[in-house]
């Protein structure tokens, strides 16, 4: 299968303390997993407040999540799952020893990741005109968010910005990793034995795409079949 | 356990088309659980949802984030993640979903 025939027990990545790459890449890869069963859990407090408010305020929760834009965040989702297929891809160019196709996929998943961020800010910037971030301003227009329906609404979209927020912040976190590998990909630092530092990127952009893939269909979709 | 194999320093590839047709599948599944939300189907609308959302991420994990393909160790420590959140938001709910409905005292 690998035609190279380089001793792995003397790459040049190899750190001393590892007997093979195999067993560094292993090791590098349950603690990348580790780190993301924190992120499990960081997300994680946040969903379990949206399920008890949730379960609380059924029906503000649709009436508010009515405001949302299904359309862009639709589109958002598409945007994020592509940036995850080129995020693959880009490990795959490492794993065929396609040096320039690496540096390709990952301006890809930059530019993807950016596009993600670009909605995001118009949809925030639409909520501002809406009056409908959670303070002193929060106004909506809407019959069915009067009252004490206002005050539970609020609720909803704190939880709206802190989650697709937290979110946000992870992506931007990852381009910023993501620009930090171009340089030694395009280097031809990272070829089919050694690509962890890709391996371990993957691992995280693909994570913060699960947790879009959940955020959606609750933030978005409850209201979709109410009024 | 058939695809570890170790005879490629890389582990296991997956072909281009093999991650775009995962890709296409999470594609369809978006738009599925779009036109489905469309359709009042009451608290199946949430199970709907979750399962497709289930789904994508399952499809994410084994294939983008090659856990199919990763040691026994990463995968348990990948499942204990999910677990552990599984029992956050389970018994945070055995709490709130309980909350005025306790059985009266005997003899009060």
């Amino acid at each position: 299968m690998a035609s190279t025939t380089i001793d792995t027990h003397h790459h040049p990545r190899l750190q001393h303390q590892f007997d093979s790459l195999e067993q560094q890449k292993e090791s590098s890869t349950l603690g990348m997993w580790m780190f993301l069963v924190t992120e499990i859990m960081f997300f994680g407090g946040l969903f379990t407040a949206y399920v008890v408010y949730r379960t609380k305020y059924p029906h503000v929760f649709a009436a508010a999540s009515h405001h949302l834009d299904v359309t862009l965040g639709g589109l958002n989702t598409a945007v994020l799952i592509g940036s995850s297929l080129t995020m693959a891809l880009s490990i795959w160019a490492a794993q065929v020893n396609k040096r320039k196709l690496i540096v390709i996929f990952l301006i890809a998943t930059m530019a993807l990741g950016t596009v993600f961020l670009g909605v995001k800010a118009k949809e925030y910037s639409d909520k501002f005109t809406h009056h409908l971030v959670p303070g002193a301003h929060f106004a909506p227009e809407d019959p069915h968010l009067q009252g004490v329906a206002q005050d539970q609404a609020q609720i909803f979209f704190s939880l709206y910005f802190m989650m697709t927020g937290l979110h946000a912040l992870h992506m931007i976190i990852g381009l910023g990793i993501l620009a930090a590998l171009i340089r030694p990909s395009w280097k031809g630092r990272f070829d089919a034995l050694y690509h962890t530092p890709l391996e371990c990127t993957g691992l995280y952009w693909h994570f913060v795409d699960i947790v879009w893939i959940f955020l959606f269909p609750l933030l978005y979709l409850l209201g979709a079949h109410a009024h | 356990m058939d695809h570890t194999d170790h005879t490629g320093h890389a582990g296991h590839v997956s072909s281009p088309g093999f991650y775009i047709v995962i890709f296409a599948a999470l594609l369809i599944l978006t738009f599925a659980t779009v036109l489905v939300a469309r359709i009042d189907l009451g608290v199946m609308n949430d199970v709907v949802a979750l399962g497709i959302a289930v789904t994508k991420a399952v499809l994410v994990l084994l294939f983008f984030m090659h856990v199919r393909y990763s040691t026994r160790l990463t995968a348990l420590t990948a499942v204990g993640g999910f677990l552990w959140l599984a029992i956050l938001i389970g018994i945070t709910l055995t709490d709130y979903m309980s909350r005025g409905a306790t059985m009266p005292v005997p003899g009060k």
